[in-house]
Formats: C-alpha cells, structure tokens, sequence
C-alpha cells in the first residue's frame, strides 16, 4: 500500500470490476452494461489520481457507475424521469445515513452531496467522478445542501 | 441494496477498457509482465516520459506498490502500450539488437544513481567495465562501492546494461537479479565464453 492507502490503479480495478459490471447490467441490461462499465472505469481512472485516501473505494465506484447509468439514460431520454438509486450502501453508518437523508435530491446533487460529504472527496475528484468539472461539482454539491436545508425548514 | 453476484469480467471487455485506458493519457504507469523471456518473467513499464522499470520479480505486488509511491497510484496492465518495449527485447533476446532506442524516465532515480547509469549507458554490448572504473569515470574514483549499490537499484536493468560491470578481478560479483541472469546475457553478448 502507498503512503496514503491508495492501492496502485490495477488492484482497485480488479476487486471491483466483476461487481461493478454486475451491477450495471442489472440496472441497464447487457448491452449498455457494457458500454457503461468502460465508462465507468475510465472516469474513476481520472478522478483516482486526486484521491485523499483509500477508504471506501467500492462505494465510491458504484456511485460512480450509478451516475454513468443516470448519465447514459438521460442522453438517450432526455426528457424522461428516471428512478434512480445512486449512492451505494458502506460499512460506514455516516455513508448510509447521508444516502438517506438525500434520498429526495436530484441524482447529479445527491452524488455530489454524498461523495463529498460521504467520502470527503474534494471537487476535482467528484467532477470527474461525474463527468463533468470542478465548478459543476462544487455547484451540485451546494445545490444539493440549500435543498436538504430547504426540506428540512418546510418539514 | 441486495449483495450483487458477480462473475469475471469478460476478456473481451477487460481488453477493451485496458487499451482505452491507454489510450486516454489518465495512466501514471502502463506495465506489462513479459512471461516467456529466456531469463524468466520480466515486468516492464512505461510512463508518458517513457521506460520506467523493468524488474525480475516474478509477483509484481511490491513492484506495483513502488511504482505507485514513485510515479503515482494510476498504475494499469495495458499490454499494448508495451508494444515498442517488447518488441525491442525480443530483438535483443534474440541477438538482433545491440543497443535500445527507447525514452528513458528516470526521474525517480537520485541524482547520483542517475549519473553513474548514464555513464553505465556507454558501456557497449559486449564489452564489461569494473565498479572502480564507473566510479572514476563520474569523477568519484573511490566510491567503488556506491556505484555498486547503483547497480543493485537499477530500475531499468538489461536496457541500462548493469550485467555488464564486473569485479576488478573479472569476477562477476553481483547481479541483483542473481548471478545466472548475469551470466547468461553475457554470454548472449558474447562477453563471456
């Protein structure tokens, strides 16, 4: 293991490949799986140079690849609503209680909420993570927080 | 959320994801372990500057460690971007090839080490050098024994010919992957009878 815990790229990749293609072609079945699973890997490829550490590492794959499913779907229905079930269960109870607590946001925010509150990712990681950049991060993430505070007032 | 099952990722789609993976310039190190050579299993590895390591260590697990605090923790098995590496070992195996033209990253190599292996890079094929000569040659005539240590840490052995520097007595001292390696790429090389 490196200083920081982070295990060299193709370790990562081989404890979690076989999952995270299984959870993808549960979700979208088989062709799109495909697709998505390379997707995925590829963005967790970008993001991995910037992680902090390496706690969580499965979770933060299968958020990943539950923003490539939501992504992919959207391109495809752009109009559509889509259920989606991002955030992925952890041993750590913080994760799990951050999962439901932004149960209700929007899937782009509830990522940003989660990796960066859940995994304590800084922005850079999570943009790539989502396929999109810091500044959106950043904007999802903030977004996110003003809605939950916003539910929890009206509630 | 229910346990997932899972099987192994298809060769198909593994490949595919290794070579574009490659291909996207998001890799601190592509690597690939070349299992048939005639010395036995070598791993090699590219950074984007270049040649990064090539190691004897049939269970790469503590060479993918190193290669992670040295060059970052992206660190793939992409064998196609060892494409041009391989080949020029092949060549060189087999007697074709007397020098490598290859990009070389030493950039996690000390100051000193990296001195003496470039001077280490002049000794052609076929011929061998002494420790004490290298170490006069960077201007340290006594530090015999350091450069020594200099070509125990090689990390580019055979393209950076440490099999070549043997003892002032012609002994062959020391190879840090073992003597039977040494001898026989100086026997390839017609340096050793």
């Amino acid at each position: 293991m490196s200083r920081t815990g982070i295990p060299p790229f193709e370790r990562f990749y081989e404890s979690h490949s076989g999952e995270v293609l299984a959870f993808l072609r549960r979700r979208t079945g088989r062709d799109r799986a495909d697709d998505l699973f390379q997707e995925t890997f590829l963005r967790a490829l970008r993001a991995y140079g910037r992680l902090e550490h390496g706690e969580h590492l499965r979770a933060w794959v299968l958020t990943i690849a539950a923003n490539a499913v939501v992504d992919g779907a959207r391109r495809e229905r752009p109009t559509a609503e889509l259920a989606v079930e991002p955030a992925v269960e952890d041993e750590r109870p913080p994760v799990e209680e951050l999962a439901q607590l932004t149960d209700g946001l929007p899937p782009k925010e509830r990522a940003a909420v989660v990796l960066r509150y859940g995994y304590d990712l800084d922005y850079d990681a999570i943009g790539a993570a989502l396929g999109s950049n810091e500044q959106a991060a950043r904007q999802a993430a903030s977004a996110g927080v003003r809605r939950l505070r916003k539910e929890k007032k009206e509630r | 959320m229910t346990p997932i099952e899972t099987g192994p990722v298809p060769t198909v789609l593994d490949e595919r994801f290794r070579a574009a993976a490659a291909a996207s310039g998001d890799l601190d190190v592509a690597y690939d372990v070349l299992d048939d050579t005639p010395v036995g299993p070598l791993l090699v590895g590219v950074s984007e500057r270049g040649l990064c390591r090539v190691g004897f260590d049939p269970e790469p697990e503590a060479e993918l460690e190193r290669l992670a605090r040295q060059f970052g923790p992206r660190v793939l098995r992409t064998p196609k971007a060892l494409d041009g590496v391989r080949s020029e070992l092949d060549e060189y195996f087999a007697g074709r090839r007397h020098a490598f033209d290859l990009e070389l990253d030493l950039r996690a190599t000390p100051e000193f080490h990296r001195r003496v292996l470039e001077e280490l890079n002049r000794v052609e094929y076929g011929h061998t050098t002494t420790y004490g000569a290298l170490a006069a040659q960077v201007g340290a005539p006594r530090a015999a024994r350091a450069v020594g240590t200099v070509m125990n840490r090689n990390p580019l052995p055979i393209v950076l010919p440490c099999h070549r520097v043997v003892g002032a007595n012609g002994s062959l001292t020391g190879y840090g992957g073992g003597l039977d390696r040494k001898e026989w790429l100086l026997r390839l090389e017609g340096a050793l009878l």
